[in-house]
């Protein structure tokens, strides 16, 4: 043993340490792969050896050698041995290199589980320290819910150090593992109150992060941070709160109008330029979100303004790039506070700095107006000419065109000139953003129908000119306009003056340079381009330009037909053929003309972009259900709430959907025909697209025809110039007709008050130079507007978008709860409401169950919210009243998305315990209840059913009657002198956002039949302008099964039942369950209320008990995927219909 | 939040990379690559910031030494920079008047450094007292390997 150690400080002595690795490579500079190569192979030796210093050693190189970018995930394992050193030395080394060279995939993070854990609850506080540290870089989604536990119970640790470190760390927890951060709230809360400084500001930092992400939940601690502000004199403390505020009062204007004054206050006073500008930001959130409501607050923008001018003003290059930036935040609420700033920003384009000059250009967007447009674009078209540097002149070149294109070409006046600014900008060499210009081109010729014939000729002259086709076509972009170009000349063909030429000039042999999609569009259109050239010729006797045409293409198509690119070749070979076809037609003499131009006739609409998206899908359609049973080899068990759901389904739905659709297209057909009646050319958009299009004054803007149809050439003057001239002439013109005219009136209207016409030229005045005729892209009939568009399904933020108050049952009760959702829609809502995915509101519920499942050893649920909280306390009062309790479950939903009668409200799917719902009902959320119905079955003959109620729309609802209609056997229990039909008034109202809960007794007779009871909800719907009675219509489904109760059973009073003789039997045999006996027990105590009374292998027995009593006991046996269950009850019909239940369950899965 | 910190030279050779997220490795060299190329063209006296993806770019140069770090949108520039200089105070205090030498040599101290002043993204300790006194203790539990290491000697 001595020996050993001995040998191993000798060993040592030969390694090389951490500077000499660092010294070696410094030493070979010009052979530095190959030097850190053996060294690499050194340190693999020095890690087959068993002394943990020698491994630490070189787990310390490579973590230097990791930072120079080699490659170094191989050592993972020694790594691990490394950090589970029992001394600090090496743990801390081994921390060091985890945390720099772990990631989400690497596999050993697994092994490293329980050592984390072990230095987490180290007595040596660095222990703890430095895992903590390396958690916060490597924590994965298994790390993050295994240690969550241990984290939290750090936060509340006694040295601080280690609390800030916590607390820190939970948000990494928080973004991993979502589901921890309703359990570790309340303790973040607390956190905020820390006697130690750091361990609070640790809390704000986090908690402004996690507001950040749902601002919602954080509200009500508003007053808290508001107290920790103005009390608090540590900066960075005080940036976060202030951070935190700007994103919490969007939601709560009452809060900015507090905080405006303590914010301004802080502008004046503070001299730390980051707090100043954290102010400003905020207040700018804080202006943004009273926009609508306080009109008043002009001084505190002003403030804001004058503060960022001098910031925008300051030397500092660094507060000049803030202070643009803060101003494109005011911009896009407040325009014209930044609009009289324009000469600063304007100077700041001509900023050395880059970084400043691109700020100052996001800022010139918001500033254009039909007047300034064309100043500003050519001034922009200088600095394109002047521009070093590609990335720069491309972004120019984006926001030249993002500028012009913005609100639907609102600003742009004269077609023509934003024509021959793309052309002017196709000059650009080495753009990668052609295919934009292309776009744009396409855009403005499809859609400014007046513009058509300039815009040929332009992209003639483009087809005709060499120099895009010249230079590398790989890398240089710009030949993607050649795209857009032979597009439109084939397209509109009709308006070339040279057909001919043109044609000649697409089917040049350098075409063949292009990428294949431009050739590919080249062929398609010198298609066109013939068709057009033979109807020119048509009727005439000697058609010998026809023929030299054909003549044309059949010579150069060769060319293509060669091409490597499929679709090129295709298409070519496709066209060759009819060439060749037409050619021998007209050597005959036969007219062809019109036959060839019909293979083009018809014109093609733009489509928005999101189109496609906004179909809506057909209501009974869901594209997630088996069509066929699914083969019950492949079932497994997390499969099983999808295929309950599948199967009830169709029975309620179906015959209801088809109704729907067939009224629903009669309806759509008879829309479409008056369209196209009133429109010959272009089907415009529907009704509820208009409303995405609604920029007024663009659709139809007033026409002045002047004719400015050939432009001049002005020799050394480019083309756009030209344009901005003429228009200032046209402007001029205009200007003094109008003067004219309005002396005129002047004249005759003597003696009224007189009108300075010096003024500057208001926007209106002026009057675009065309005809613009802007068609509307089309989109499908019933186009769902939605917002959900913009969010982006991979934001690893989004987990965290937990609604903290909303309602989680309590984990024990879980096995007894059920849930009841309704779900509604409205029609009048369709067209302006968000689609809310039905699915993903029950998902969501799902896993936070799953969840609590998961979690049964954590601590108890923190309760939030108010109304929870006297929930809770009514449950306890309940459990004392009764005895035996039952949670009963149903969960259904509702949609009703079609048609006027609302009687369709009625329907209501219901369907076993947690499912997860398959149908596509959509419903939306401004209008949307969800109610959880937890039937309290108890006594004889009484069953609670206890309803929440919760408001999704944006109204206040109120006045709510909740009402059922009787039957014989199970009556709604109303106050006594009430009437048999009179409704029950729901003892609350509820503002937007708010769910409350109601409960309401039962009388059932028998028990021994499954029930359905319709009912209806009646309530006013308060909006600011009016108010609306509205109804809902529901169904509470009574199972058998609700009606037996989880009751244990000693075995021996078991068999004492089973002997009394009392019972009669019946059995029921299941075929093809796949799945492990103890997961099927538990799914007959679970969604049936059973319990086990004794498991013997593949047999067990069951018993449970109704609320009147009746015993039922089953017999459940297996063998090879065949379940049986014998079962005995002293009630014949309940029995039979449990075991339909029972059988109902597993057929669904 | 701070995603991640990269201290590299003159000559565009890193000297530091914290991630303060989870990052692949192809990743971490695309944005290394990327950012120090942005930083190291630009010319002096030009702001401190640069837009690059998604992500804020804040960088200050020391001496030879480029401080650089990737924030997220809702964060405070100027707040980053004192931040980074806080950091400069750090090591400053640390090694003694700093330099880029001694960044290369004890590299993992200045890793050990940054992890008491920031975890995960977020500032954790602002006072420079308490920065030194937790690294003297950690260093101290250390003794056997600084012995092993031999100080450091260039």
């Amino acid at each position: 043993m001595a020996l050993k150690i001995v040998k191993g400080s000798i060993d040592r002595m030969f390694d090389k340490n951490l500077q000499d690795l660092v010294r070696g490579i410094r030493n070979h500079k010009e052979d530095e792969a190959k030097y850190i190569s053996t060294c690499i192979d050194e340190i693999k030796q020095e890690l087959k050896q068993d002394n943990i210093a020698v491994k630490a050693n070189a787990v310390c190189k490579l973590t230097y050698l990791q930072m120079l970018g080699y490659d170094v995930s191989w050592a993972a394992f020694n790594i691990v041995e490394v950090m589970s050193s029992s001394k600090f030395t090496y743990k801390r080394i081994g921390y060091l290199a985890a945390s720099q060279c772990f990631h989400e995939g690497t596999d050993v993070i697994m092994l490293t589980t329980n050592q984390i854990r072990k230095d987490l609850s180290s007595p040596n506080q660095y222990d703890t320290g430095v895992a903590l540290t390396g958690l916060s870089c490597f924590v994965t989604p298994d790390l993050a819910r295994d240690l969550a536990n241990d984290i939290m119970t750090l936060m509340s640790h006694t040295k601080p150090y280690i609390r800030k470190k916590a607390v820190l760390i939970m948000y990494k927890v928080f973004l991993k593992y979502p589901e921890s951060l309703r359990p570790a709230f309340p303790r973040l809360k607390e956190k905020l109150e820390d006697p130690d400084p750091g361990v609070q500001s640790a809390a704000v930092n986090v908690i402004c992060e996690l507001a950040r992400r749902n601002p919602k939940n954080y509200l009500s601690l508003a007053p808290l941070f508001f107290k920790l502000m103005t009390s608090s004199t540590n900066n960075w403390v005080l940036i976060k709160i202030i951070k935190l505020f700007g994103a919490l009062t969007p939601l709560e204007p009452r809060l900015g109008k507090k905080l405006i004054e303590p914010l301004t206050n802080l502008i004046h006073s503070t001299s730390a330029m980051s707090l100043l500008y954290e102010c400003v930001n905020t207040v700018i959130a804080v202006l943004i979100s009273l926009s609508s409501g306080m009109p008043n607050h002009s001084a505190s923008i002003q403030l804001c303004v004058q503060k960022l001018r001098i910031l925008i003003e300051d030397s500092d290059q660094n507060l000049k790039y803030l202070g643009l930036l803060a101003m494109s935040k005011i911009l896009k609420t407040h325009p014209k506070s930044v609009q009289s700033h324009k000469d600063l920003i304007l100077q700041c384009l001509d900023d050395k700095d880059e970084s400043i000059r691109l700020r100052a250009l996001d800022l010139l967007y918001g500033m254009v107006s039909k007047k300034n447009l064309m100043e500003i674009v050519k001034k922009l078209m200088l600095h394109v000419d002047k521009a070093e540097g590609t990335t720069y002149r491309d972004e120019l070149l984006t926001k030249i065109i993002d500028i012009c294109s913005q609100s639907n070409f609102q600003y742009i006046t004269n077609f023509e000139w934003y024509i021959s600014i793309l052309v002017e900008l196709t000059r650009l060499e080495g753009t990668r953003h052609g295919h934009l210009i292309a776009s744009q081109m396409l855009d403005v010729a499809i859609r400014v129908k007046a513009i058509r014939g300039f815009a040929v000729a332009q992209m003639a002259t483009l087809l005709d000119n060499a120099h895009l086709l010249t230079g590398n076509t790989q890398r240089n972009g710009i030949c993607e306009v050649l795209y857009a170009a032979a597009w439109i000349c084939g397209e509109f063909s009709e308006h070339l003056e040279d057909p001919m030429q043109t044609l000649e000039a697409m089917l040049r042999p350098k075409v063949a340079t292009l990428p294949g999609h431009i050739q590919a569009v080249y062929v398609q259109n010198a298609a066109k381009l013939f068709a057009t050239v033979l109807r020119k010729h048509d009727g005439e006797t000697e058609s010998q330009a026809a023929q030299e045409t054909s003549q044309l293409l059949i010579d150069r198509l060769p060319l293509f037909v060669q091409s490597a690119n499929l679709e090129v070749q295709e298409r070519a070979s496709c066209i060759l053929q009819l060439v060749k076809y037409i050619q021998k037609l007209q050597q005959k003499n036969v007219e062809v003309a019109e036959e060839v131009t019909a293979l083009f006739a018809g014109e093609l609409n733009p489509v928005a972009p999101k189109a496609q998206k906004k179909v809506p899908i057909p209501e009974g359609l869901d594209l997630d259900a088996w069509i066929n049973e699914p083969p019950s080899g492949s079932e497994s068990e997390d499969e099983k709430p999808k295929a309950v759901f599948a199967k009830e389904e169709p029975k309620h739905s179906r015959s209801r959907h088809t109704e729907v659709d067939e009224k629903e297209l009669a309806r759509r057909r008879e829309v479409r025909k008056q369209e196209q009646a009133s429109n010959p050319f272009y089907i415009k958009a529907s009704p509820s697209s208009q409303k995405v299009y609604d920029a007024p004054g663009v659709e139809h803007i007033p026409v002045v025809q002047i004719d400015l149809s050939v432009p001049l050439k002005v020799p050394g003057m480019p083309m756009s110039d030209q344009y901005l001239k003429l228009e200032e002439e046209r402007r001029q013109k205009e200007k003094a007709e109008r003067k004219k005219k309005e002396k005129k009136k002047k004249r005759e209207k003597r003696g009224k008050e007189r009108k300075a016409d010096s003024g500057p030229e208001s926007e209106e005045d002026i009057t675009p130079a065309h005809q613009v005729d802007i068609v509307t892209e089309e989109m499908p009939e019933n186009a769902l507007p939605s917002d959900d568009d913009d969010k982006d399904p991979n934001d690893p933020h989004k987990a965290l978008d937990i609604d903290l108050d909303k309602y989680v049952p309590h984990c024990r009760h879980l096995q007894f709860i059920h849930v009841l959702h309704i779900v509604m829609c409205r029609n009048e809502f369709f067209s302006k409401t968000e689609i809310y995915d039905f699915r993903r509101i029950q998902k969501k519920m799902l896993c936070s169950i799953e969840t609590r499942l998961n979690q049964l050893s954590w601590f108890p649920v923190q309760k939030s919210s108010k109304h929870k909280k006297k929930k809770q306390k009514k449950e306890k009062e309940e459990k004392e009243k009764k005895k035996k309790k039952r949670h009963h479950h149903h969960h259904q939903h509702h949609g009703d998305a079609g048609g006027e009668d609302s009687v369709q409200n009625g329907t209501v799917e219901e369907e076993e315990p947690l499912p997860v719902s398959q149908s596509h009902s959509v419903s939306l959320k401004r209008e949307v209840k969800v109610y959880d119905i937890q039937g309290n079955h108890q006594d004889e003959s009484k069953v609670v059913v206890s309803v929440i109620f919760e408001n999704k729309s944006d109204s206040f609802l109120k006045a709510m009657e909740f009402n059922v209609l009787d039957s014989l056997n199970s009556k709604l229990q109303r106050p006594e002198g009430a009437g048999a039909h009179d409704s029950l008034t729901v003892p609350f109202q509820l503002p937007p956002g708010v769910s409350n809960e109601a409960r309401f007794v039962f009388s059932v007779q028998s028990i021994v039949m499954p029930q359905k009871l319709k009912g209806t909800l009646t309530f006013i719907v308060k909006s600011d302008e009016s108010s609306t009675h509205e109804k809902l219509d529901f169904k509470l489904h009574f199972t058998c099964t609700s009606y037996l109760i989880t009751t244990p059973c000693y075995s021996d009073a078991y068999a004492k039942l089973l002997e009394s003789g009392d019972l009669k039997g019946s059995s029921l045999r299941l075929e093809g369950i796949n799945m492990p006996f103890h997961h099927l027990l538990a799914r007959i105590c679970f969604h049936h209320h059973f319990s086990v009374v004794e498991r013997i292998d593949s047999c067990a027995s069951m018993y449970s008990r109704s609320i009147q009593g009746h015993h039922v006991c089953l017999l459940v046996k297996t063998s090879d995927q065949t379940v049986s269950i014998d079962a005995k009850c002293d009630e014949p019909s309940l029995l039979g219909n449990v075991l339909d239940e029972i059988k109902q369950t597993f057929s669904k899965c | 939040m701070m995603r991640f910190l990269l201290l590299f030279s003159r000559q565009g050779k890193l000297r530091l990379q914290k991630w303060f997220m989870a990052f692949s490795d192809r990743d971490k060299k695309k944005i290394i690559r990327d950012v120090t190329q942005m930083v190291l063209v630009r010319p002096p006296k030009s702001c401190n910031f640069l837009q690059w993806r998604d992500l804020k770019i804040v960088y200050r140069r020391y001496a030879s030494l480029y401080f650089c770090c990737g924030l997220e949108q809702g964060d405070n520039e100027l707040l980053t920079l004192e931040l980074l200089h806080r950091y400069v105070e750090l090591l400053d205090q640390y090694f003694g008047n700093v330099c880029e030498l001694d960044i290369i040599f004890n590299f993992e101290k200045a890793y050990f450094i940054l992890d008491e002043f920031i975890i995960g993204g977020e500032v954790q300790e602002t006072s420079k007292a308490s920065v030194a006194k937790s690294m003297e203790e950690a260093d101290s539990l250390q003794e056997t390997m600084e012995e092993y290491l031999n100080k450091p000697t260039y």
